[in-house]
């Protein structure tokens, strides 16, 4: 999408060969613009995948109102928080009194992992405004994340990518769930047509445009080592956190090394 | 009355909601802000270059580790396509297809 020589897929930020105030990822993103065109563009890639992400948010309506949530609490709850497995979880974590410290604590842990892929924007994001930035990334899920790195990793330079893909995510993920919640469980269940293997299968999908050659392998090996051991220890998604954490510590260790 | 149940908002709800949200946008604007806050070092930034592929294969380890077969099969077709044609949504609509396909031998 873009045509600008200088981002070239095949020359990643090279942090090694400069200081740290002026890193080769800066001369990349040079281009980077945030306009009506980057979120149409974000809005339309994203629509499919939005579709498929309305599975999950039909079984959350139904979840919700299981928990004793009317039609409209999980209508907001979809609109606010925006983030799909912490919601799932909040509400089996429902209860007569709301455990509340229990219910905001498990969201924040869950979504902590959202920090990373944040901070994973920044060479990009740095050329947006704040208000670009931060209303861009009230939007960020999973999916629309990946599809946004994958935008940048490219060679894009539409700022608005992230917004615009988070924006069809929003508005299907709270149609659905005011579906699920109304209609109950009439649909049945996500992995009947395979919705469940969506997310999956974009990350499948990044992973193979992200793959840069041996240089990727051994941080990778470090991510996927640790992540599935800490997926058999810990609770929760934190194995997320661990595996990209222990990855990126490597990655220092060996920097210079 | 029916509607009345529907369209309730009881304000201790609310509020969990508004806690869920304030929770969530933290952690979504966290690392981020973080970030442009500090200046940093060239040794943390090469740290952070791999993040992204780390998250990815941190988020798709375990995931795929649970599955079975089918998923595994139907990961393959997803790499295989992206790899030959470069449109994530042919990969997208490949690995779906071909995961309920695989479920439904097994």
């Amino acid at each position: 999408m873009s045509t600008d020589p200088d981002t070239d897929e095949s020359s990643p930020p090279e942090p090694s060969e400069t200081v740290s105030e002026r890193s080769a990822s800066e001369v990349d993103t040079d281009s980077v613009t945030f306009s009506r065109e980057g979120i149409r563009i974000g809005f339309l890639t994203c629509a499919p995948i939005a579709i498929g992400v309305a599975g999950y948010g039909v079984a959350f309506g139904v979840l919700a109102r299981q928990s004793g949530l009317s039609v409209a609490e999980a209508a907001l709850m979809s609109a606010v928080v925006l983030a799909g497995a912490s919601q799932i979880v909040a509400v089996e974590l429902w209860a007569d009194p709301i455990p509340i410290a229990t219910v905001v604590f498990a969201t924040f842990a869950i979504n902590l992992r959202y920090s990373l892929m944040g901070a994973a924007l920044e060479p990009w994001f740095r050329h947006l405004t704040s208000k670009q930035v931060y209303g861009s990334l009230f939007f960020m899920v999973d999916e629309n994340w990946a599809l946004t790195m994958r935008e940048f990793k490219s060679g894009g330079s539409l700022g608005a990518f992230l917004l615009g893909s988070g924006i069809v995510l929003w508005l299907f993920w709270v149609a659905s769930t005011i579906l699920g919640a109304t209609v109950g469980g009439a649909i049945g269940e996500p992995e009947q047509y395979g919705f469940d293997f969506i997310l999956a299968a974009v990350f499948v999908a990044l992973a193979v445009e992200l793959w840069d050659g041996s240089s990727t392998l051994l941080p990778w090996l470090v991510a996927l080592g640790t992540a599935i051991a800490a997926a058999n220890v810990f609770p929760g998604q934190w194995y997320i956190l661990i595996g990209g954490i222990a990855a990126a510590l490597v990655e220092v260790i060996r920097h210079d090394g | 009355m029916m509607g009345e149940e529907f369209l309730s908002l009881e304000p201790i709800v609310v509020a969990v909601i508004l806690a869920m949200a304030a929770a969530t946008i933290v952690t979504k604007v966290g690392g981020l802000w973080l970030l442009s806050r500090f200046d940093v070092s060239d040794r943390v930034e090469a740290g952070l270059s791999v993040l992204p592929g780390a998250i990815v294969v941190a988020l798709l380890g375990p995931e795929l580790a649970k599955g079975g077969p089918a998923e595994w099969g139907a990961a393959a077709v997803v790499v295989l396509v992206m790899w030959r044609t470069e449109n994530i949504l042919l990969a997208l609509v490949a690995g779906v297809i071909a995961v309920v396909a695989f479920r439904s031998i097994g």
